[in-house]
């Protein structure tokens, strides 16, 4: 690392095609786990309604 | 005798809901140790290549992504043939939680492809049989998620996907080998089980560092992922109700 910030940001004349790659991939790869706790998420409280409506039937 | 029986007590979706918890919970940690030190390795420790510059650091993502994306479509074929055979239900959803991360890894490799292939080749695409073969495996997970919504009923939508992937499984040594069965844009294999590495250790270590990190990732997803799809089909029984997560 001896031309700085710039230069490691240029890539050699290859930032694009870089940056493309490495961006895409860590965009996915913070969007998926989210995706997954939403999911979790909405299960979660899906079952809870479900848990509250038996109970409110028996009682 | 014990050992099996306790094998089979985690076939259960009730028993490997927690043990996927921890599963979940320990392959993160890897993950995100193994990426740090694989993404410090890519652009600081590994040295720049003589041929491609700067340019050939996609293969730490594109390689990893790519072997990810035939893995885990093997362990989901495998998984839905055991459903398949033995009607184990945890086997099926393994199959369904693996599906969109074996998707994402494929088009991470298709797409680090392109982005490597425009300046090296000078086309972002060509219809050649490495490249036409992975986006097919790209057509499969999609194929496979699409045909597993539009069916109600679970256990034949767990068939008729099980069907899907064990019959897309043809695919993957046409991926494997097709650099060696055609001539094509693509280079041959980087590291071969039988020839061994051609590049340099440093490049090799930081890509298998890479590709020990897209493992862990991919299974700590799919762990937390197959938590949530045993929630959605247990949803009626008695030991999910009772949960401490759920809300009374």
């Amino acid at each position: 690392m001896k031309g700085g910030l710039s230069e490691f940001f240029a890539m050699g004349g290859y930032a694009l095609y870089v940056w493309g790659s490495f961006g895409a991939t860590a965009l996915l790869m913070i969007a998926e786990p989210l995706l997954v706790r939403q999911r979790r998420k909405a299960a979660l409280q899906r079952i809870s309604r479900l848990v509250r409506i038996k109970s409110e039937q028996q009682s | 005798m014990s050992g099996r029986l306790s094998l089979y007590r985690f076939s259960s979706p009730a028993a490997f809901y927690p043990l996927a918890g921890t599963i979940g919970k320990i392959a993160a940690l890897i993950a995100v140790v193994l990426l740090a030190i694989g993404l410090y390795m890519s652009f600081f420790v590994a040295p720049t290549d003589y041929k491609q510059g700067e340019g050939y650091r996609i293969i730490f993502i594109h390689v990893p992504s790519a072997w990810m994306s035939m893995f885990i479509y093997l362990v989901m074929a495998f998984w839905a043939g055991i459903g398949l055979v033995f009607n184990t239900r945890l086997s099926s959803m393994m199959a369904q939680a693996l599906a969109p991360t074996g998707a994402i890894m494929t088009f991470i490799a298709l797409w680090t492809g392109a982005f490597w292939g425009k300046p090296m080749w000078g086309a972002w695409w060509v219809w050649d049989a490495r490249l036409t073969s992975e986006l097919i495996l790209f057509f499969l997970y999609i194929g496979f998620i699409a045909l597993q919504g539009s069916i109600d009923d679970t256990r034949r939508a767990d068939r008729a996907g099980a069907v899907l992937l064990l019959v897309g499984v043809v695919n993957i040594p046409i991926i494997y080998f097709s650099v060696k069965w055609w001539n094509t844009l693509h280079q041959g294999a980087t590291v071969s089980v039988t020839e061994g590495s051609s590049m340099g250790t440093i490049m090799l270590q930081t890509m298998l560092i890479m590709t020990f990190a897209f493992w862990a990732y991919s299974i700590a997803v799919a762990m937390y992922r197959v938590r949530s799809i045993i929630l959605e089909r247990e949803k009626d029984t008695r030991w999910v109700s009772e949960l401490p997560e759920v809300r009374r």
